[in-house]
């Protein structure tokens, strides 16, 4: 570094983007950890129960189908509509493999897989068709590729629909295995002892395990993800964001690149898929429609797309939102005006539905509402890549710089 | 034998003819300049020889070596790398990232440090600014990071296309200083300008091209002197 930028270190400091991006994505790591160690014993403390673990542990797979669209969308800048293909293919991978339905279909045997080897081989599966359908559609640029996926996420679940003698079809799968700790695991969570945090801690009852098991697995996929982003490959994706042109004059094979961003992506919805159709016990094709393709894309572009810690923080947010604050939006309206000496608007008359039949109706107005105020408000996303703000702050340092060298001159 | 030397070759874009029969040599140790108007067939010829776009007919050679169907990433790691039209940096990314891309095709760390090192002594203001994000990079550093992003691949020719375009005189001075430079540390260069005056004194050979055809060829020295170079490209 030259000595003039060593003279006046905090403003070339104040450039320095990849310092500062891993101090933020620190102290958000950090806050996420704690929040999600006490999470559990907060609300089990205070509410006496665990449905709110339970909401959590539904959180906890679209907060892996974020990360996951993440690494196409925001890494790669592929605009992937029918990401929720690639978690039924791993949800029903899971399921087919790990209960008793195989035995009611033309192979006569159930097939009962662990679950530590089949999240990984969902994984896989997710992957491989990520790859098939890349294939052939990855030399399609934009909109072109955004159509495609589409139709792919409007094709799989037809499938799973339609070849119902192995699929059971509109039956859905059911009776899905829970996963098991290996019996070697003993720690105050298991038996009956006097000092347990939860207890007891099995899979078939309990939340709370599910809730550590998809602490765990989100875990791995940051892991994962981070080491992707800063690696050769990470580096790839973001010049073919930013230019594909100009990526494939550097050398960059474009087309396999991007194979691998699809492939990668879809892999990690396939471990979603698994951990959820071990939670929910329950896989039907009605659980993998558009919408939730849709909603994995709008926690990515409100959480700060590209931004690991920003898409985590965009799908708790808009969990909360979709699946627990509109949802309980009628009841609380109506409680609301009860308990403000309005009770005569919770009586339908005429028109007039009554309030909370009326919030019910306005749901998605409301939904939609927040979406655009959200977008308004923060259109770079709540935690978005520092790239992003640098450009907007860059004029205004450059101008600061100029007048401490002026300055310096005087 | 010839660097690089391509042969009858024509490009189309659809329907359209953009190069006719366009044949070129660049020898070792050369600094080439391609000259012409806007539409010519300047960069059409550029990415032909890059792999991003391939000939209907023609053969171009690299080092003996018929490249006319490989594709890019192959041909950046047999050793032409360029700086394109328009520069194409990757806006959002930092000017470090940005030259590791150039350096994409190679694993070799140690020769990677150096090459960062000399591009740096080159061009000292992005070393300055190399947490900087290019995008926000002025029009000169800009060009300056796309040669050196070019530089990165450690090519033994590197193809630079139109970089006096949008900018001030004094920069345009710099820029054609270290061309000779890079050229003078041994490596070949095929210069794209619009500049033809200033391309034409750098190079020691260079082509006129006009809708696709090559109507001139000569010494950088010759053709500034021709009567027809000077009317239509030098003002004169």
């Amino acid at each position: 570094m030259s000595n003039a930028a060593k003279a006046r270190p905090t403003l070339r400091d104040r450039l320095n983007i990849r310092e500062r991006i891993r101090d933020r994505d620190t102290a958000v790591y950090g806050i996420l950890i704690i929040v999600a160690v006490l999470f559990p014993l907060v609300t089990v403390y205070a509410t006496g129960g665990t449905a709110l673990v339970s909401h959590a542990t539904r959180a906890g797979y679209w907060v892996l189908l974020a990360i996951g669209l993440n690494v196409v969308v925001g890494f790669a800048g592929l605009l992937d509509l029918g990401y929720a293909a690639f978690f039924a293919i791993g949800a029903y991978t899971y399921a087919l493999l790990a209960s008793p339905q195989l035995a009611s279909s033309p192979a006569h045997h159930a097939v009962h897989i662990n679950f530590w080897i089949l999240i990984f081989g969902s994984m896989l599966m997710a992957a491989l068709f990520g790859a098939i359908l890349g294939f052939p559609t990855l030399r399609l640029r934009g909109d072109y590729l955004a159509i495609v996926t589409l139709g792919f996420g409007e094709i799989v679940p037809q499938l799973f629909y339609n070849f119902d003698q192995w699929t059971g079809g509109i039956n859905a799968v059911g009776l899905i295995d829970q996963p098991l700790l290996p019996a070697w695991i003993q720690g105050p969570w298991s038996g009956d002892g006097d000092f347990k945090i939860v207890s007891p801690f099995s899979f078939n009852t309990d939340p709370v395990a599910f809730y550590v098991l998809v602490c765990f697995l989100i875990a791995i996929a940051v892991i994962l993800v981070t080491n992707l982003y800063r690696s050769r490959l990470g580096r790839a994706w973001m010049a073919i964001r930013e230019d594909e042109v100009a990526a494939a004059a550097m050398g960059i094979n474009t087309v396999t690149t991007k194979l691998l961003a699809f492939g990668i992506g879809a892999s990690f919805s396939g471990f979603a898929g698994a951990y959820y159709a071990a939670d929910v016990a329950l896989v039907s094709p009605d659980n993998f429609l558009f919408i939730v393709s849709i909603t994995v894309l709008v926690m990515v572009v409100l959480g700060g797309m590209g931004n690991i810690t920003g898409v985590i923080v965009g799908a708790l947010v808009m969990y909360y939102l979709v699946f627990y604050l509109i949802p309980g939006l009628p009841e609380n309206a109506t409680s609301l005006a009860s308990s403000i000496g309005l009770g005569s608007l919770n009586q339908s008359s005429g028109d007039w539905p009554g309030l909370g039949e009326e919030t019910q109706r306005l749901n998605f107005i409301i939904y939609g509402g927040i979406l655009v105020g959200m977008m308004l408000l923060r259109p770079q996303g709540l935690l978005p890549s520092r790239v992003r703000e640098q450009e907007l702050k860059h004029a205004a340092v450059l101008e600061e710089a100029s007048a401490v060298e002026e300055g310096a001159r005087a | 034998m010839a660097l690089l030397e391509l042969e009858g070759i024509d490009a189309f874009y659809g329907r359209i003819q953009a190069l006719r029969s366009v044949s070129i040599r660049v020898e070792k140790g050369e600094v080439v300049a391609l000259i012409g108007s806007n539409g010519a067939g300047k960069t059409t010829t550029l990415r032909t020889i890059s792999g991003l776009m391939h000939p209907r007919s023609g053969s171009i050679r690299f080092e003996d070596r018929e490249i006319t169907q490989t594709g890019p990433s192959k041909i950046v790691e047999l050793g032409i790398s360029q700086s394109p039209e328009g520069r194409r940096l990757f806006a959002r990314m930092t000017v470090i990232d940005n030259l590791f891309m150039g350096a994409y095709t190679r694993s070799d760390r140690a020769g990677i440090t150096s090459d960062m090192e000399r591009v740096f002594k080159l061009f000292p203001r992005l070393q300055e600014r190399r947490s900087q994000i290019a995008g926000t990079l002025s029009g000169g550093e800009q060009q300056m990071l796309a040669m050196g992003r070019a530089l990165m691949a450690r090519p033994k020719l590197m193809m630079l296309d139109e970089p006096s375009l949008g900018l001030a005189p004094i920069l345009i001075e710099t820029i054609f200083s270290i061309v000779r430079e890079i050229n003078s540390q041994g490596t070949t260069v095929l210069l794209v300008e619009q500049n033809a005056h200033k391309a034409l004194e750098v190079a020691n050979r260079a082509y006129v091209l006009e809708t696709g055809v090559v109507v001139q060829q000569g010494s950088g020295q010759e053709l500034l002197a021709s009567e027809e170079v000077q009317k239509a490209y030098l003002g004169m």
